[in-house]
């Protein structure tokens, strides 16, 4: 075995120094900078980062049902129906569009395990993540978002930071 | 002396209450000021906040959910070994509390083996828990256990080693002697401050404090109930009443533990007597009956304060490095302060 190294003296009473200091920012009054870092959560609300993964909100009108979201779902929580409709052509004298109408688009926070690969995978700008985090439910049916829900969580949606100099801008879109 | 005479069942029942009070005081003082408050200071947050202003009803909400849990003997347990364990140490701390003064007449009982006395039954606790390690039928209490008489036994010598040098300078082993003493000598012929003897014991009571540190398996001495590698140590298989029974021990036999080291080393209950002209035992003032035992507790409280502060800062020691240090650091240490001691005792 080999030699044992002794505790050394000024390092141990720098552990003491270490946490009477914390001991002491804790105690000190909020208006002079102290205070714990916890927040006493329910008497005062937390303020997630922009980009914290709180809750998912839905934009309906990009939605084109191309069902990537769905499969993409390691939780197999996302629920969508659609339907095709016609839609007048883009330039006078051509054929009709046919478009992919949403009728549903439930999400159920019951399953989701906030992965976000939804999010990263919708190519048409329809899902966000909002930082929101308050959702929870006495019923777990309740965890079942709809789509007018996820619509309101859209509102919640932060607008986006700028991008930082010499950041490279998304392609194709 | 009191101008009441109190008969003896009153003299029994008072001691029994005041017994409880001794113990139970000290142990939610410590739990609440320092293991809720102060460790959630240190660790920049506010700890239990909601229980009552400021969390301070927190203890009676732990108190009511230890209670109403289930009280499981595993099945292969010593079902009696196994149930007696947690009333061993806790009654160790009462038999503890029995010998230290809290005032000219508070006393629970007094005679002159009392810091014999007080050593002696400090190890009954390691009985306890040894026992509690053996009956539970589990290895991982089974290790603490054997940890935990490793390490008390270790910790017991540098611990009396420690106080030996009080009692050579005191000359006296009755614990409201040394009291006595320490308030009515004087320093080079000045008395205002008494005579306490951390001023010349100072490498005893640090010996002391640091030995009554091992001897609580605070860490960093708290290999016994070294969570990361035995889950709970000889507790592991306790749940409900008792363990709520080991956890009061553990911050009643701390808080015993202060009251005693303020009692060797910090002068006691005591204010010096030349503040008042007090003489002896007998002249002093009935209020120090009342005085004195608030006294203890302030004092108490310091002492724990500095053993907390010290278990909330260091991580724990290695099993070897424990054994280490208490024989090859600590009792050679100590015999030399006894030395030092008894040479400085003959030449003055």
């Amino acid at each position: 075995m080999g030699r044992v190294r002794k505790p050394q003296i000024p390092g141990l009473l720098k552990g003491l120094a270490v946490t009477a200091r914390t001991l002491a920012e804790t105690l000190k009054p909020k208006k002079l900078g102290g205070g714990a870092v916890t927040v006493q959560y329910p008497h005062e609300k937390e303020t997630p980062p922009i980009r914290a993964r709180g809750v998912i909100g839905l934009r309906e009108e990009n939605c084109t049902v191309c069902m990537l979201c769905v499969r993409s779902c390691p939780d197999w929580c996302i629920y969508i129906e659609g339907h095709k409709e016609l839609a007048p052509p883009r330039r006078a004298g051509g054929a009709p569009r046919k478009v992919n109408k949403l009728d549903r688009f439930d999400i159920d926070y019951a399953l989701c395990m906030y992965c976000g690969i939804c999010v990263e995978v919708c190519p048409f700008e329809a899902i966000f993540w909002s930082p929101e985090y308050e959702f929870s439910e006495p019923r777990i049916a309740d965890l079942l978002h709809d789509m007018s829900r996820l619509g309101e969580w859209m509102e919640t949606v932060p607008e986006a930071p700028a991008l930082e100099a010499g950041a490279e801008k998304k392609k194709g879109k | 002396m009191l101008a009441v005479e109190i008969p003896y069942w009153g003299q029994s029942l008072i001691r029994v209450l005041a017994g409880a009070l001794a113990v139970l005081v000290p142990a939610g003082t410590i739990v609440y000021l320092f293991l809720f408050k102060m460790m959630s200071f240190m660790q920049s947050r506010l700890g239990p906040m909601e229980a009552g202003p400021y969390g301070s009803l927190q203890l009676a909400a732990e108190v009511g959910k230890w209670m109403q849990k289930e009280d499981i003997t595993p099945a292969k347990a010593d079902r009696r070994v196994f149930r007696a364990a947690p009333l061993i140490v806790l009654v160790s701390t009462f038999v503890l509390v029995a010998v230290v003064p809290f005032g000219p007449d508070a006393y629970f009982t007094q005679f002159d083996a009392g810091v014999f006395y007080m050593l002696a039954v400090s190890s009954i606790s390691t009985l306890g828990i040894l026992l509690a390690g053996w009956s539970s039928a589990n290895k991982y209490s089974l290790l603490g256990g054997l940890r935990a008489a490793g390490q008390l036994i270790a910790y017991e010598l540098p611990m009396v080693l420690s106080v030996l040098g009080v009692v050579i300078q005191a000359g006296t082993m009755n614990l409201q002697a040394i009291v006595f003493k320490q308030n009515t000598d004087s320093i080079f012929g000045w008395d205002g401050i008494g005579y306490p003897y951390i001023l010349t014991q100072f490498v005893g009571f640090l010996i002391f404090m640091i030995a009554v540190q091992a001897e609580l398996t605070q860490a960093p001495f708290d290999m016994p109930v070294a969570e990361s590698e035995l889950v709970s140590g000889y507790m592991t298989e306790y749940s409900g009443f008792r363990f709520l029974i080991f956890f009061i021990a553990e911050f009643a036999t701390a808080g015993v533990f202060a009251l005693i080291a303020s009692v060797l080393f910090l002068g006691g209950w005591g204010v010096p007597f030349a503040w008042f002209d007090w003489t002896t035992i007998d002249s002093v003032d009935d209020w120090m009956n009342v005085a004195g035992p608030l006294l203890m507790l302030a004092k108490m409280t310091v002492l724990a304060g500095i053993i907390m502060w010290v278990r909330f800062t260091y991580p724990r020691f290695r099993e070897d490095q424990l054994q280490r240090f208490a024989w090859k650091v600590l009792i050679p240490l100590s015999l030399a302060n006894i030395m030092v001691t008894a040479v400085c005792k003959v030449v003055w």
